[in-house]
Order: C-alpha cells, then sequence, then structure tokens
C-alpha cells in the first residue's frame, strides 16, 4: 500500500527536480495516460513520445536524463499547448519542454536533427535584437546562410515581394538602445559567440 | 471610439493584407486604432524556446510602452503574439518576484493592468453591435473556421472559447449571412514556428487541415492569425506534395469576410495579396423539408 509520502514530491539534483524548482511543474505526477501523445501533431517525427518523455524523467537516471536531453522531440515541439489542454493532472508539458531546450542547448547536448531549429531560433533573436523588430528579409538570407539550405523558398520569395508581402528594408525602433540592454541582460552579451 | 493595437511584425511584412482588412474594418465601424507606441518584436517561438527571460522581457516592455501613455484595451490580431503578450501577462501577475525582475531589465514600471483582446473578441466587442446595419452583400459562403492553437490555449490563461470547438469565428460567419461547418481540424496545430525550418512538416500538419476542409465542402477557410494564414495559404506547394493532389480553397482572414460583407474594395482588403486566389461561388444552404405530422400508428391492444 502506497503511504502518503509517496505522493509528495521533492525537489532533489535531478532533471525533474530542477524542472520543479525553476517551472513547478511536477513530472512526477504523470501516470502514463498518454493523452499528451495521442493529441500530440508531431509525435509521428519525434524520437521518444511526450509521455515517454516524462516516464523517462521520473526515473531519474543519468543515463535517461542525458537521452532527454539529447532527444530531437524536445525541439520538435510545437507548444501547440494541445498536450496541457488534455492532461488530466495538468502538467504543463510545454512549459517543461521549454527548460529542457534552455538546458539541452547551454549544455550544448542539442540533437542533430534539430540543428536548423536552433540556427533559426538564433537567427530570428539576432535580426530582433538589431532592430526591434523582426526584418523577414534579412532572417530568411541569414538562415539560409546559416544552414546553408541556399536553394529553399527560391521561388516563394520573389512572389512574395511582387504581393508587397516582404519589406525591403528593417523597420528600426527608437528604442534599439533599449532593446540591445534587454538583450544584454537576459543572454548575457554572447549572442554573437555560439553562431 | 479609440482602442490600442499592437500589431506584432508580420502584420508589417508578410500578412500586410491581415494588417490592411484589420484597418479597413475599423474604419468602417468608426474604431479609430492607435498603435503601441515604439512597440517592438514580442520574441515568439524563438524567445520561449532559447530564454525564458527574455521571452518575458520582450511582451513586457510592449505592455510597459502601452500603460505608459495610458492605453488601457488594446488589440492583438496576431494569435501568436496575443498568446505571448496574455502568458506574460498571467505569469508576471502569479509571480511579484518575477515581476520585480522583468521591470528591471526593462528599466520600466510593468503594472500588468491591460485589457488584451484577439480580434474575435474585438470584433464581438465593437463590430457585432453595429453589423446589421452595415452589411450591404451577405457572405453566402459556406466555410470552415480554423483557429490553430494560441488563440485558444492554454486555456487557464486565455479563458477564451471552448477549447476543443470554439465558436467565435463561426458565429461572426453566421451573422454575416454564411455558413460555418462542423470539421475535425478547428484547433489542430498548422505547424507555425517550423514554416522555415522544417518545411515538410508544415506541409504535412497543414495538409491535414486543407484536406479535411475541403473534403467537406467548404469553400474557403477562415483564420485568425498570420501564421496559420501564411502556412495554409503560402505553403500551398509544400501541402500539395503532402496531400499529392492541387487544392485550391482559398484561405481568407475572418476580417476579409466581414469586409466583403460590408462591400469594401477588395483591394483596400488587401485579398490581391493572398497566393491562392479568392474565388468562390455563392452558396445557399439547402432548407431543410418542414417534418410531416407523423400518422397515428394503429393502436396494438394484444
Amino acid at each position: 500500500m502506497s503511504s502518503a509520502s509517496n505522493h509528495e514530491i521533492h525537489v532533489d539534483n535531478s532533471l525533474s527536480g530542477l524542472i520543479l524548482k525553476h517551472t513547478e511543474v511536477p513530472v512526477q505526477k504523470c501516470y502514463q495516460c498518454g493523452k499528451c501523445s495521442a493529441g500530440c501533431p508531431v509525435v509521428n517525427e519525434m524520437d521518444y513520445p511526450p509521455s515517454l518523455l516524462l516516464r523517462m524523467l521520473q526515473t531519474g537516471t543519468p543515463e535517461m536524463e542525458e537521452k532527454v536531453l539529447r532527444s530531437y522531440s524536445i525541439w520538435l515541439c510545437l507548444s501547440c499547448e494541445q498536450c496541457i489542454s488534455r492532461c488530466p493532472m495538468e502538467i504543463d508539458i510545454p512549459k517543461m519542454m521549454d527548460y529542457l531546450r534552455q538546458v539541452s542547448y547551454k549544455k550544448k547536448m542539442v540533437n542533430p536533427k534539430a540543428k536548423d531549429i536552433v540556427r533559426f531560433h538564433k537567427a530570428f533573436l539576432d535580426s530582433i535584437k538589431n532592430t526591434g523588430r523582426l526584418y523577414e528579409i534579412g532572417l530568411t538570407l541569414d538562415f539560409k546562410l546559416r544552414s546553408m539550405n541556399l536553394m529553399q523558398d527560391l521561388t516563394t520569395a520573389p512572389s512574395m515581394i511582387a504581393k508587397g508581402k516582404l519589406g525591403l528594408f528593417p523597420e528600426m525602433i527608437k528604442g534599439t538602445k533599449h532593446m540591445a540592454k534587454i538583450f544584454a541582460k537576459t543572454t548575457g552579451l554572447k549572442s554573437e559567440d555560439e553562431k | 471610439m479609440k482602442l490600442g493595437i499592437y500589431p506584432g511584425c508580420s502584420l508589417t511584412g508578410s500578412a500586410r493584407d491581415y494588417n490592411e482588412s484589420v484597418f479597413a474594418i475599423a474604419e468602417a465601424c468608426d474604431i479609430q486604432l492607435e498603435q503601441v507606441p515604439d512597440w517592438n518584436c514580442c520574441g515568439a517561438t524563438a524567445a520561449h524556446n532559447m530564454n525564458k527571460e527574455l521571452s518575458l522581457a520582450l511582451p513586457a516592455r510592449i505592455l510597459a510602452q502601452a500603460e505608459k501613455v495610458g492605453m488601457t484595451d488594446i488589440v492583438i490580431p496576431c494569435a501568436a503574439c496575443y498568446s505571448r503578450l496574455m502568458v506574460t501577462q498571467h505569469e508576471l501577475n502569479n509571480d511579484p518576484v518575477l515581476k520585480n525582475r522583468v521591470s528591471e531589465i526593462i528599466e520600466m514600471d510593468f503594472k500588468g493592468t491591460t485589457a488584451i483582446l484577439n480580434v474575435v473578441q474585438m470584433i464581438d466587442k465593437y463590430v457585432t453591435p453595429v453589423l446589421k446595419d452595415k452589411i450591404v452583400k451577405n457572405f453566402s459562403h459556406k466555410v470552415a473556421c480554423y483557429y490553430g492553437c494560441l488563440m485558444v490555449r492554454p486555456y487557464k490563461v486565455l479563458q477564451y472559447d471552448q477549447h476543443e470547438d470554439p465558436q467565435g469565428m463561426d458565429n461572426v460567419i453566421r451573422l454575416l449571412g454564411g455558413t460555418a461547418i462542423d470539421w475535425g481540424y478547428k484547433v489542430e496545430c498548422c505547424g507555425a514556428g517550423l514554416t522555415m525550418s522544417k518545411t515538410e512538416i508544415v506541409g504535412m500538419l497543414s495538409g491535414k487541415i486543407v484536406k479535411d476542409a475541403t473534403r467537406r465542402g467548404a469553400q474557403a477557410i477562415i483564420v485568425a492569425c498570420p501564421m496559420c494564414h501564411s502556412n495554409l495559404d503560402m505553403r500551398r506547394p509544400a501541402i500539395n506534395e503532402y496531400t499529392k493532389e492541387k487544392m485550391d480553397i482559398p484561405v481568407l482572414y475572418i476580417t476579409d469576410a466581414i469586409g466583403m460583407a460590408l462591400g469594401i474594395d477588395e483591394k483596400k482588403l488587401g485579398l490581391q495579396r493572398h497566393f491562392v486566389p479568392v474565388k468562390m461561388a455563392e452558396y445557399i444552404p439547402p432548407v431543410p423539408e418542414p417534418k410531416k405530422p407523423k400518422a397515428k400508428e394503429p393502436i396494438n391492444n394484444l
């Protein structure tokens, strides 16, 4: 028989403990109903479905935790929020995914299949850091160079320009210095070094 | 009447058409939309995937800019921006320590008191009440209203509509004289943030949506998000590759449908900027036959 203490959730140094500490997401509460995986739009492309990631984290073993941080799943997650809206235990999986991505990136454990996704995010953030608003042509070119997907969207971009859907020049906000400060304070001034 | 607006980056570029139709219907209904002064990008998916503090600081600056000039209500037509600003305000209002930390980062006071509306909420509040007198031509089309993710989820934060079967846009379409169908992909994800980095996955996810709408006889898909629009409309080559057939169902913003019913010039609404040409035949729903009264059955006395 389970005692009450079995249901208490401890903050320890395991990855699930850190998730609880930093995001308040109680990984241990998952009882494997599988609703998150059933509703996930990209589950077929993932290496581990969301419910399995939770189970792996529950084991608390270093091997499993490493697999989670090196997984493709955490980067493929679209943050569409379907899982949390159907979870009977209200476990905020998208919030957990955000945290796992950040740890995986910091520890340089990004899955090789997810490199383009990370390149895109970095190109996006660099674009808004400099001008305050997204400069779509700049982002597209920057991403092409970073990912070497030079041929991608070669036909889409000219039609977008013809339809007036791409601004040719970046829009600068007045508060660009303010933006730079926000980026410096949150990213520690190190946005150029990890390209 | 005056209302604040946070357009977000898409509406100045790839979703200029959305911006045009939002402003066109606002003008027609005497709503003056005033932009949040010197607004910045909300950080979108990239920021919350990579850096938590940044993902809160960017939307907080936008809200603080609105607070500074006394803007109390703002409409956010982009569902992704709407979600980021709603989530930020919710998280910071529920965590005083984090709120202080973010105020410090942006070096601005942040009260967290702004009333944030998505585009359908703006329509419900300010457009619907005056709609009846302004409709010049019924929007007589059979359409599939597509809500996607971020307008309805996470429900706990947004508290908007039913998250599995929302009705907000369906109701607007009915008010315009149109028919909104029941279908299976109302709140499925189009692939959003992966549009550049994993285009084939977006082709698959958006393909399922476009295919279901087509199969059920919809003449157009109605959206309220620039990401959804660009994936369903501009990514049609990737979609067709997935579905193995050419889908030509157009994708309209809900504001386009209203504008068409109000008789606003199509160019003013930006319809010519959509990739899939907007062509729809008139649709008159069949009138159900009146039920005949049942003949009385002979009473069996056995």
